[in-house]
């Protein structure tokens, strides 16, 4: 009876943990929306006030425009790009065994555990030896490496879980290879894909460090930010910015974790026991 | 031994081969050219293509380099303890607690995750300021009568900062290894007399060991290299390495430095995570 009565309490205890250590986690991202809307030009406490102009502001600053353009192009860019080269890998990992399989991918999924300003140096050495400018291009050459191994871990899931005796089954019937790809094996595998687009998208709209040292004169969303960091008049307007930013990431996640979850289901699996995106 | 490759191997092979060969022309061949680099020199705007260890010499006696290394280390180390203690028991608590809503706790940890890195980092620093929330609440309450400077800018307000941007990374690996243990463990161990801190210790803790060991490195290698929170949050006391790198690469305008300075540290990181590979994987894997 004792005993069942701290173990329960150690369960309280937990839980509380749980929620305040869940505040914690929330905090940075709950003020945004406060001072996006805060009436002040100083980013502090206490708030004094509700106000929508700074969100206007951000119509206006033609910069940011062009910054918005040029990391639309590379997250959509980068998106399509990594997802192709994850789904080859992925697809070779799940159906076939060949050898230094497991080195190949480990070496492809590499980029998850290297420092990125490691990727970074590496790549601005080489482009620079190779005489090339520095554009958008290799920007996203820089995210497709590091966005490759996120599409990987969500496709492999996809694919591992793709019934092999349908796409068997589809030869029988006498489609062709690339018949069976378009009618069996794409429409089973495409929540993991539009979830892999997803995801990979919004990391390369995020990422900093590599876009940072590969941005030539044309500079991404968050390179933007960077720059506007350093001037205090503009915090409000930036955190207006990041309001937008936070609100779309959220947007495309829900959406990226519909989609997962219906491909989860339409293999037949137990979707949360398929675990998360990451 | 040389076999011929089945057709499988073939179909495997080329199948991966784009993915491979994209990897090895941007990962591979610029990590090798950066090794090459950081052997020559820079003057100005001539690269001398002679082959010198000068570069190395300098990053490893030159005092600034060596404190910022070390500082780096320190500081990297001290966030992934602080990371993976307060990841354990969120981890524990939605694996063993957590009936009906797994998937939805494991979403929200990685909400915050997905916002943006840069406005995080610079959250804290409104947090944690001289007229930052914290100070402005802490006031309101009446628990102090002058604003707390001892917060910001300095290497505290770097592992808090950081320990914050890590956390779904240390929880999501040490979640996965304690939702592989068999549950009738447990439950033997119950039966067998043990207390829930024995059970604890002899059972879920040593099972555990491959999702901490994989939090922990997961946490410590990437956090050696970020120079973002240092510089927003980090005052002159919290610089770290990759600050030095990037001047390196930048104003400073010395690459070759800049490129050994990130081997050198890299070399470092190497060794210690096999050492915490090696120390944890003793400690881990089986029940005893």
């Amino acid at each position: 009876m004792v005993a069942r009565l701290r173990s329960l309490m150690a369960v309280k205890w937990l839980t509380v943990y749980a929620v305040s250590y869940m505040l914690f986690l929330y905090l940075p991202v709950i003020l945004l929306p406060l001072f996006a809307f805060n009436d002040a030009t100083v980013v502090a406490f206490p708030l004094s006030g509700f106000t929508t102009k700074w969100f206007d502001v951000l119509w206006t600053t033609e910069a940011l425009h062009g910054a918005v353009r040029n990391s639309a192009i590379v997250a959509i860019s980068t998106a399509v790009l990594s997802t192709i080269f994850g789904a080859c890998a992925a697809r070779a990992g799940a159906r076939y065994r060949f050898p230094f399989k497991s080195g190949i991918i480990g070496f492809i999924m590499l980029p998850l555990v290297l420092p990125e300003i490691i990727v970074a140096v590496a790549l601005l050495v080489m482009l620079v030896q190779l005489g090339m400018s520095l554009s958008l291009w290799t920007v996203i050459a820089g995210h497709v490496l590091i966005c490759t191994p996120f599409s990987i871990a969500i496709l492999s899931s996809a694919f591992a879980g793709l019934d092999q005796s349908l796409e068997e089954a589809s030869f029988d019937l006498g489609e062709s290879k690339w018949g069976t790809f378009r009618r069996v094996t794409l429409p089973l595998v495409m929540p993991g894909v539009i979830s892999s687009l997803l995801i990979t998208f919004t990391i390369s709209l995020d990422e900093f460090i590599i876009a940072f040292f590969l941005t030539g004169t044309d500079v991404t969303l968050p390179v933007y930010i960077w720059s506007q960091l350093r001037f205090p008049t503009k915090l409000p307007s930036v955190m207006a910015l990041g309001t937008i930013l936070l609100t779309l990431s959220i947007l495309l996640l829900i959406l990226a974790e519909w989609f997962r979850r219906r491909s989860a289901r339409r293999q037949g699996r137990d979707a949360a026991a398929a675990g998360g995106f990451v | 031994m040389i076999r011929r490759l089945t057709k499988e191997d073939r179909q495997g092979l080329t199948l991966i081969s784009p993915t491979l060969f994209y990897t090895l022309l941007m990962l591979a061949a610029p990590l090798v050219l950066v090794v090459t680099f950081s052997f020559w020199t820079q003057n100005y705007l001539d690269i001398d293509k002679t082959l010198t260890i000068a570069n190395y010499h300098e990053a490893w006696t030159k005092p600034i380099y060596q404190v910022l290394i070390s500082r780096s280390l320190r500081i990297s180390l001290l966030v992934t303890l602080v990371t993976v203690l307060t990841a354990f028991p969120i981890a524990y608590y939605i694996s063993f607690h957590v009936k009906q809503r797994k998937a939805l706790w494991l979403f929200l940890i990685t909400v915050p995750f997905w916002t943006s890195y840069l406005l995080r980092v610079f959250l804290w620093k409104v947090i944690l300021g001289f007229n930052g929330v914290l100070n402005s609440v802490l006031m309101q309450v009446g628990l102090i009568d002058e604003p707390l400077t001892f917060i910001l800018y300095n290497a505290n307000a770097v592992v808090l900062t950081l320990a914050h941007a890590w956390a779904p990374f240390a929880i999501l690996p040490i979640f996965v290894a304690l939702e592989k243990i068999d549950r009738s463990l447990l439950e033997a161990a119950e039966d067998l007399g043990d207390g829930a801190f024995r059970r604890f210790r002899r059972i879920t803790l040593p099972l555990a060991m491959p999702g901490i060991i994989a939090a922990t490195l997961i946490v410590f290698i990437p956090t050696v290299g970020d120079f973002i929170t240092p510089k927003l949050v980090g005052g002159t006391d919290g610089l770290m390495i990759a600050n030095m790198i990037q001047i390196q690469f930048g104003k400073a305008n010395n690459a070759p430095l800049g490129a050994a300075l990130a081997i050198s540290s890299m070399f470092i990181v190497a060794l210690i995570s096999l050492g915490i590979y090696l120390i944890g994987n003793r400690f881990g894997g089986k029940v005893k």
